[in-house]
């Protein structure tokens, strides 16, 4: 469980987040909308611990992540993550930028990890390019590298950090049906996210961010059929 | 009106002598370099904290090396620090003063490098729970090499040729040896046209093991 308390994260005099709260339940799909510069993606870089926070507190299972006895380290392994730019490994082969993170930060084996990686590519489609480079891999399939690489540490939870913005329209698909398998798996995902078609069919909740704040949290039917926020009407009335 | 007759019989006596010095010149540009290259990361490294002591020990550092003659950076270990009582051999000069040189060079560099590398990658890195060495030895530090490859090429080439000040320091290394047996014989013309082409020779090689070794290092 994911609990998150009167959050709030500034960048210098700026406030990006204004007290956030919201719990995410094992198992549940949540879909996180808004406008650029709302604060949701902040929000996911403070859940892993990547931003620092200013006020509140995020508690993942019952550790406090910006707590300062806290192994973050430890703690990031449960929380998969996926870049808006998938950040692939350029100069390690599809299956070391699987492989490393288990070996070096989970110890196992060589072995173990290359069985690994090469089961959590099989998992997004890319047991064909094992061996291939990055640079020789489209967005697409970069993207899914990503996934497969934040699946091999064998994760509570995946953050997806608007994992389809920077792709080409014909890639995106791919990547989604990457992400609808694994919301079918059972995986607790939050996904920040551009993709209204996805956030209405897969989530379990969705919430609208507006300038820092959480404007509304409800299930898809709610926010997509008969939001109370004036925000959040405008919001998707823009996007459709 | 030219009247000069070349011998090249004593140079061609002390070619073996010569290429030996030449092996003692690849040798102290070649550890000149591992020194350089290691102490430039740390430089580079420091000069990116922006504040400290290590920023400033770094940026002094980078600053004399890269803005005085690189000469006056070898008396400094020779002559500087011989004021002081303390003694090194022409070699140890020599390797001393090559090191600061190479390092100041090569830090600047790594800065360049470190600096074109996306932060987002650090992020991705620790995101999958690596630690903040991790990430850096495993996945920024390769990455930044691939980047720099060729500017420590040039600086390998360099240190090879800057290693002939050495002879100024009574380092015997290919310019000092060729400069004993030229005072000896008195065919410095001839002396000094052969070791050229041993240095010409040395820097060829030196750049085909680099071109070797960077297609065994960057498949990608």
């Amino acid at each position: 469980m994911i609990e998150i308390r009167s959050l709030e994260k500034y960048f210098g005099a700026l406030q990006v987040l204004k007290g956030i709260d919201l719990t995410v339940e094992k198992g549940e799909v949540l879909s996180v909308i808004g406008a650029s510069g709302s604060g949701k993606s902040t929000l996911l870089y403070c859940i892993n611990g990547l931003e620092a926070i200013q006020k509140g507190s995020v508690v993942v299972d019952g550790t406090n992540v910006h707590a300062k006895g806290t192994d973050i380290n430890k703690l990031r392994q449960k929380l998969g993550m996926v870049f808006q730019q998938w950040n692939s490994f350029p100069h390690l082969t599809a299956l070391e930028n699987v492989a490393l993170a288990p070996r070096i930060v989970k110890g196992k084996s060589r072995t173990e990890a290359r069985d690994i990686a090469e089961r959590q590519l099989r998992h997004v489609g890319l047991d064909d390019k094992l061996n291939a480079y990055p640079s020789a891999l489209s967005g697409g399939q970069q993207q899914r590298l990503a996934i497969a690489r934040a699946l091999a540490m064998e994760p509570t939870y995946m953050l997806f950090d608007e994992a389809t913005s920077a792709l080409d329209p014909e890639l995106v698909g791919e990547v989604l049906d990457t992400m609808r398998l694994l919301a079918e798996e059972g995986m607790t995902m939050i996904c920040v996210t551009h993709e209204m078609g996805f956030a209405r069919d897969v989530s379990d909740r969705v919430a609208y961010f507006h300038q820092g704040v959480m404007e509304e949290i409800g299930p898809p039917e709610q926010i997509f059929g008969e939001a109370k926020s004036e925000h959040t009407r405008k919001f998707l009335a823009n996007v459709r | 009106m030219f009247d000069y007759n070349f011998h090249w019989r004593p140079v061609m006596k002390s070619l073996p002598d010569l290429l030996e010095a030449g092996l003692l010149t690849l040798q102290v540009a070649t550890l000149s370099m591992i020194i350089g290259i290691v102490i430039g990361l740390l430089l580079a490294l420091s000069r990116m904290k922006k504040t400290g002591p290590a920023y400033w020990l770094a940026t002094a550092w980078v600053e004399l090396a890269r803005n005085t003659p690189a000469l006056f950076q070898l008396f400094f270990f020779g002559f500087g620090i011989g004021a002081f009582g303390i003694h090194l051999s022409p070699f140890a000069i020599v390797l001393a003063g090559l090191s600061f040189n190479c390092a100041g060079y090569l830090a600047e560099n790594f800065r360049g490098g470190f600096q074109a590398i996306p932060d987002t990658q650090l992020r991705a890195a620790r995101s999958l729970g690596m630690t903040a060495w991790q990430a850096h030895t495993r996945i920024i530090i390769p990455q930044v090499f691939r980047l720099v490859y060729h500017p420590i090429t040039n600086q390998m080439v360099w240190a090879v040729l800057m290693s002939s000040l050495g002879m100024l320091v009574g380092f015997r290394e290919l310019s000092g040896e060729t400069q004993f047996f030229a005072s000896r014989t008195f065919r410095i013309f001839e002396y000094f046209a052969v070791t050229a082409v041993i240095y010409y020779a040395i820097v060829k090689i030196v750049l085909g093991a680099s071109r070797l070794l960077a297609m065994r290092l960057f498949r990608y």
